[in-house]
């Protein structure tokens, strides 16, 4: 099987809102049972730390962020249509090869 | 304007000249304003510049949100009006904040609010201490999200949420068909909404700017014609309305006593306007340079504008006959400016008289010829602008003067401009050219002389090396 690259996450939320939750329990789901362990998620709370919004162009909550593998794509939303979640993210389900562009 | 109309909230300035005359005190303080208008009709500079007087003449720091411009690009745009962006953002006392959608990389899946966004406003307000905002435009979230009917309700909630904040903000909004905006953001902001406008009329374009609503305060209804120039917006309120200005009683001399003599009083009122009609080839420049050169002997500053000789012309000209108009012009004491009537439209040439008159602070306004100005409007503009001109010189008690070239000799009341001016006028004196045994008589009569009795017969004269001489038989 091809080694695939690691998969960077950011999720930037605003406090433990039920969307920010909900959003999290998503994404952490999907990426368990799509991409094995080869992925990071880091969760940014705005409230702590608003500085960080202008830098990835956040404007709504929650954003997710791929920082890795490029290009950059963001799916804003509580992440509950998981397949909407997988082709943003160009996640294959697991069994297939990652897809390319 | 209404100035002792009890102030019924708070206002704060707008930045813009001439605007918070019109808002009897500006716009409402802690609170947002729709600045709605289409494509190119000024709103980003509008609002940046609410933003830098705001610094510069109140110390109120200022956040721009941009949907559309980098600030990179926003810097550039308003160096040209003066404005040094890079300098206020050193300062921390301006902070410019691009907020870029890019649909192609944005996926939509399940609930969100514009939270972020708030967080980011707030952390942009409160890390220089903003008490100005504006957001341009906002609408733009529209064409970058899917959701509009959970946008809009988010929209509501930023501009409560701006107010709560306690800043006064500018929205600026695209205009859409029938309606204010494209997303009728109208509905929310109810406060204080402004129109911008862009119109081209007889190939010379004129903005306009119209407040549409104001709550809690008596504002102009008009709409008002605004220019963008190298010192940014500023709009010209159409009239003061009010004749309630002084009225002097002292007299002043043409400087020439065959001319005073006709008058009652042997010159005319202090601050009056006088009016100069004749055909073309009638002395009126040389009587209008009498008139200059009087005031300049009273060391009272003249503002001379010549819009068919340029001031050598003008200075060569007038020396043939012995009036020295150079010397003048040396000591500081008249101002020649010169310029083609079709240059810039009506309210251009209205402004460039505010602008020289703040400058020049003169006593004495001479328009030669104020026909000229005919050629760049039509005649219910021209008449407005008139008015306005003549307001302006009368509040502040200046001697004006206007030449008018009339075309028809046997009826000149059938001329526009001496039909809008003639009324408005104090004095009107007329200048003919009458042929007489094969020889050009010159004539002239005084029409008019508000407050004073003057001579009713018509004078000869001519023009000799030595000036104005009278004919007397």
């Amino acid at each position: 099987m091809v080694k695939t690259e690691k998969f960077e996450l950011r999720l930037y939320i605003a406090g433990q809102t039920p969307k920010s939750v909900t959003a999290l329990q998503n994404i952490t789901k999907y990426c368990k049972e799509h991409l094995n362990d080869n992925y990071t998620i880091e969760v940014i709370d705005l409230l702590k730390q608003p500085q960080l919004a202008e830098g990835d162009q956040i404007f709504a909550i929650p954003t997710l962020v791929r920082k890795f593998p490029e290009p950059l794509r963001k799916i804003i939303g509580d992440l509950s249509n998981e397949e909407r979640v997988l082709v943003g993210l160009n996640i294959r389900p697991l069994g297939n090869k990652k897809g390319v562009y | 304007m209404i100035h002792d109309q009890i102030k019924v909230f708070p206002k704060t300035s707008t930045g813009i000249s001439g605007l918070d005359e019109i808002t009897n005190g500006g716009f409402p303080k802690n609170r947002p304003v729709l600045i709605c208008g289409s494509a190119g009709c000024g709103k980003t500079l509008f609002a940046m510049q609410f933003l830098v007087k705001g610094i510069l003449e109140e110390n109120e720091p200022g956040v721009f949100m941009s949907f559309e411009e980098t600030s990179a690009d926003l810097s550039q745009n308003v160096r040209s009006l003066g404005f040094d962006l890079e300098e206020l953002k050193k300062q921390k006392k301006l902070k410019v904040d691009h907020v870029r959608i890019e649909r192609s990389e944005i996926e939509e899946t399940g609930e969100y609010d514009l939270e972020a966004l708030f967080i980011r406003l707030n952390y942009a307000i409160d890390s220089i201490g903003a008490k100005r905002v504006v957001l341009d435009t906002v609408e733009s979230l529209f064409t970058g999200m899917e959701n509009s009917v959970w946008l809009r309700s988010e929209i509501r909630r930023l501009f409560q949420w701006l107010k709560d904040k306690g800043v006064t903000a500018i929205i600026t909004g695209e205009r859409g068909e029938g309606s204010l905006t494209r997303h009728g953001l109208e509905e929310y902001v109810s406060d204080c909404v402004i129109l911008l406008d862009f119109r081209i009329i007889d190939q010379i374009a004129t903005r306009r700017l119209r407040i549409v609503k104001y709550r809690g305060s008596t504002h102009g209804t008009n709409e008002y014609p605004f220019l963008i120039d190298e010192d940014g917006i500023s709009v010209l309120p159409v009239t003061s309305l009010k004749l309630d200005y002084k009225s002097p009683s002292e007299l002043i001399s043409f400087n020439l006593p065959a001319i005073d003599n006709l008058f009652a009083k042997r010159g005319i009122y202090k601050g009056s306007s006088t009016l100069i009609t004749g055909t073309a080839g009638t002395a009126k420049t040389i009587l209008a340079s009498y008139f200059a050169l009087a005031s300049c002997h009273r060391k009272e500053p003249v503002l001379y504008f010549s819009f068919e000789e340029s001031p050598e012309q003008l200075i060569r000209n007038l020396l043939t006959i012995g009036l020295d108009l150079r010397s003048q012009v040396n000591d500081n004491l008249l101002h020649i400016h010169s310029s083609r009537p079709s240059l810039q439209g009506l309210e251009m040439h209205l402004l460039t008289l505010h602008k020289l008159m703040a400058e020049f602070k003169p006593k004495t306004v001479i328009i030669d010829p104020i026909s000229s100005l005919i050629t760049v409007g039509n005649s219910s503009e021209v008449r407005a602008m008139l008015v306005r001109l003549m307001d302006m010189l009368k509040v502040n008690e200046v001697n004006a003067l206007f030449t008018s070239l009339t075309q028809n000799k046997e009826n000149f009341y059938s001329d526009t401009t001496v039909e809008a001016v003639s009324s408005l006028a104090d004095n009107w004196i007329d200048l003919s050219n009458v042929n007489e045994q094969n020889k050009w008589q010159r004539n002239i009569l005084i029409i008019k002389a508000r407050g004073m009795g003057h001579f009713n017969g018509q004078k000869k004269f001519l023009i000799a090396d030595s000036g104005f001489q009278l004919v007397e038989k």
